[in-house]
């Protein structure tokens, strides 16, 4: 099974804070690595697709880029953006209308909490002034619940925080690269209960870009084939950020379960098969669900997958080698497409001290990536060496 | 005192919203007539708001910031409904029943204790 488009180019500034540049001098660093990884030029790229949440139109960078007259279109899609600008640009080549694509997403916000406007999200600015326009407060009401139900201790959220900040530690590019133990990040200030603020990750910087060719166009013996992928909206009794109510009955859907349940039958391959994974980590909680959610396993088993290890870089299933959100930051545009080029990295082998399947016989084969974003969007890539 | 919220129900497919809905979540029409909704429910999920929002938007209360309750409370219509809420302890919230106390500038909700008296923090 394949979708008859690969990986060609994977390619990430430095993400961290960097005064010295803008948020699309950060794309062109990402969108120049990635021409570099696929051994190609800007002119070889036939159509476009990228976004930033806050640093402006990704198609005024072919001003720096060169003026190719290729369609270049703007993707804003929250913290999804660079999942749907990959899975946009992955379109372009199934439909025969490009042989290579560009996928880009890069952001550079300010130090802080993010300060969104009720009126863009449909809501009176009376939820402003009441101080609900915290978008930590929905992540916190959302595990809270989840431990509660499922008999998973907040030991477990500080667990795998601290796996991040290890992760991170052995990532070169990471922003958060200083390990933090497990019992500081339980006693660091509480943000939202149950999460501390060292089980959040920060508005950061950075910019990633991935290469696109049809299989058939560009053979290259580092090409990642993409199995599967699929972007989903949330469906009815979803419960997102900044939700004034959450209809229906009975347990919320699920946006990246829809989503996961999608990329999984199209890549036809089940979640056990997956050696290394991407899943979106906007706290430590976030991952916790997510495992559940895109079928890693059930409800209330991750308490003991923590606990034994299995989602370490030498575990089963290891989950954010790169230090996930919580050791890179969330420049919002970027973070989808960061996902995307740890697993090619892994599944190429060129991982370094965080590689997955050190010592064994076999590196790893099939990788998976998971990316979600407000108001209830999961974009998710199946990738295969 | 007739204090309510005000939601909608779809006259197509009976699904409850709040605020009233421009169209359906569930069918898409756009049918739907107004509905007061219950002032008692039960605390489905919450948190505590831990730090003072940034203000603005956020106004901070004469006496300054405190943490406060916020979270979902289900209510019989078949919606749960976000909401400040108040109580005497934190620890008091999981699961509790809870009344409808304001409507404006969000809904809030308060618990049995503290609707009995003292000590409420909000």
């Amino acid at each position: 099974v394949s979708t008859g488009v690969s990986i060609v180019g994977a390619g990430l500034s430095k993400f961290g804070r960097q005064p010295e540049k803008s948020g699309r001098d950060l794309a062109l660093d990402a969108i120049h690595a990635a021409l570099g990884d696929a051994g190609l030029e800007w002119a070889d790229v036939q159509v476009a697709f990228g976004g930033s949440d806050g640093s402006g139109l990704a198609d005024t960078l072919v001003t720096d880029l060169g003026l190719t007259g290729i369609p270049f279109t703007n993707v804003k899609n929250g913290c999804a953006t660079g999942g749907s600008a990959l899975m946009s640009a992955m379109n372009a080549i199934r439909s025969g209308a490009a042989e290579v694509a560009l996928a880009v997403g890069f952001d550079k916000h300010p130090r802080g909490a993010f300060d969104p406007r009720p009126e863009d999200w449909g809501l009176p600015t009376t939820y402003g002034e009441a101080g609900l326009m915290v978008t930590t407060q929905f992540f916190g009401i959302k595990i809270a619940r989840y431990l509660r139900e499922h008999g998973i201790s907040e030991r477990t959220l500080a667990l795998v925080a601290e796996k991040a900040y290890r992760n991170g530690a052995l990532n070169p590019n990471a922003w958060r690269r200083e390990p933090i133990p497990a019992d500081e990040i339980a006693a660091a200030d509480m943000v939202n209960d149950p999460l501390t603020r060292f089980m959040f990750c920060s508005p950061g910087e950075g910019g990633a870009a991935i290469v696109l060719a049809s299989e058939t166009a560009v053979r290259s013996s580092r090409a990642v084939r993409v199995l599967g992928a699929a972007t989903r909206t949330r469906r009815f009794g979803s419960f997102e950020v900044f939700s004034p109510s959450i209809q229906g009955s009975g347990q919320p859907s699920s946006v990246s379960a829809d989503a996961a349940a999608a990329a999984f039958a199209v890549a036809g391959i089940t979640p056990d098969e997956v050696d290394v994974a991407q899943l979106q980590d906007t706290e430590s909680g976030a991952e916790i669900m997510h495992l559940a959610e895109c079928g890693f396993c059930k409800d209330g088993e991750q308490e003991a997958m923590v606990a034994a290890g299995e989602t370490e870089i030498g575990g089963r299933l290891p989950v954010n080698t790169d230090g996930g959100c919580i050791a890179n930051g969330e420049p919002i545009g970027a973070s989808g497409l960061r996902q995307v080029h740890e697993i090619v990295t892994q599944l190429r082998g060129e991982a370094g001290e965080r590689q997955v399947h050190q010592g064994r016989r076999a590196g790893p084969s099939i990788g998976f990536t998971h990316v979600y974003g407000a108001p209830g969007i999961s974009a998710f890539t199946v990738l295969a060496v | 005192m007739g204090r309510s919220l005000t939601g909608s129900r779809c006259l197509h497919c009976g699904t409850v919203a709040f605020p009233a809905a421009r169209g359906c979540q569930r069918c898409g029409l756009r049918s739907a007539e107004a509905l007061e909704l219950s002032s008692r429910g039960t605390v489905w999920g919450f948190t505590v708001q831990r730090f003072a929002p940034k203000s603005p938007p956020y106004v901070v209360p004469e006496g300054g910031f405190v943490p406060f309750a916020v979270g979902y409370v289900e209510l019989p219509d078949g919606v749960k409904v976000e909401a400040v809420l108040e109580c005497t302890d934190f620890a008091e919230l999981d699961g509790a029943d809870v009344t409808l106390v304001a409507t404006d500038p969000v809904p809030r909700f308060a618990t049995d204790q503290a609707l009995a008296g003292s000590g409420v923090i909000a």
